[in-house]
């Protein structure tokens, strides 16, 4: 294996104001471990109470939307690297005292088109329009198989008073990486 | 029938639905992953409670943070009590709690009282 350059990965980290990161398998278990060290990390900050249970609550949903709807690749595809059946986010300060989370993820290609059109949808509503939408789907949707109620990126941006920054790249022509950012002011 | 008690952890909450008074009590976090599965219980337990239930019914709702498959979860739930109302078994009520700070909680209270039938009360804790 090659020389790992740590110090640059640490070097952008720090540029980038990562407080905490990861990549590799998204478990449930993993996912208790990180709103424990968050919530006991943003409890000892003197933070606004309002901010830091935005923060928790739209972090919460961005974790869970990525465990959700991320592909676990099996028979992997030739121009993937070996493995890629995992995910990673970063949860980093933002401007002015904000936070961002970022998470990124494996889904397969033919469901991209469609997710862009909705956070499109959905980046495109002001509040009022965003809250009437979520009423709208809470009453009439049932829960899907994978465990969402198809909820949680009108819940992002609701609830980060944010537009949803998101990009896909296209690796394979199978699987595409999709990354999403929230802004939390 | 059996009263239903759960303890609360760090991704659920507490429960505490007690047949012989009609309070059922969910306190606390719930953001599980596989909701669904948390509130199983609970749905097949009021279900049973419906067919004879006590003259009032008050579900008592305080929660710090729930996700959005939980939120779908709750409502379900608040459906089966408006169902239990409008059959006029049982006079159903809501009380529904949250921290002076939390405006948020708020809203998800009165989001829940316009998608439902019942009389909610909306209590700063």
């Amino acid at each position: 294996m090659a020389q790992l350059d740590l110090y640059n990965i640490y070097l952008n980290m720090e540029k980038e104001d990562i407080i905490l990161s990861f990549k590799g398998d998204i478990t449930k278990e993993l996912l208790s471990s990180v709103y424990q060290i968050v919530e006991a990390r943003i409890e000892s900050g003197n933070e606004d109470p309002k901010k830091k249970k935005k923060f928790f609550h739209v972090l919460v949903e961005c974790l869970q939307n990525m465990y959700n709807h991320m592909e676990t690749m099996q028979g992997m595809d030739n121009d993937l690297p070996e493995n890629s059946g995992s995910g990673i986010f970063m949860i980093g300060k933002g401007e002015e005292g904000g936070y961002r989370i970022i998470t990124g993820n494996f889904i397969l290609t033919e469901n991209a088109g469609i997710l862009k059109e909705r956070i499109d949808q959905i980046n495109a509503m002001n509040p009022q329009e965003l809250k009437a939408y979520y009423l709208e789907k809470l009453g009439s949707t049932e829960l899907s198989d994978k465990g969402g109620a198809g909820l949680g990126i009108i819940d992002i941006a609701r609830k980060s008073g944010n537009k949803i920054e998101y990009d896909f790249q296209y690796p394979s022509s199978k699987y595409s990486f999709f990354t999403l950012s929230a802004t939390i002011n | 029938m059996d009263n239903l008690i759960l303890e609360g952890s760090n991704k659920t909450p507490a429960i505490n639905f007690k047949a012989d008074t009609g309070i059922l009590e969910i306190a606390g976090k719930s953001i599980p992953e596989n909701s669904f599965g948390f509130y199983q219980p609970l749905f097949a337990w009021i279900d049973n409670y419906v067919l004879n239930p006590v003259a009032k019914t008050e579900i008592k709702i305080s929660l710090e943070y729930f996700n959005t498959s939980s939120s779908k979860c709750l409502l379900d739930i608040l459906r089966k009590l408006e169902a239990l109302k409008k059959s006029e078994k049982s006079d159903v009520s809501v009380s529904w709690y949250y921290e002076s700070d939390d405006e948020d909680m708020m809203e998800a209270g009165q989001d829940y009282d316009s998608l439902v039938d019942l009389t909610f009360n909306i209590i700063k804790i």
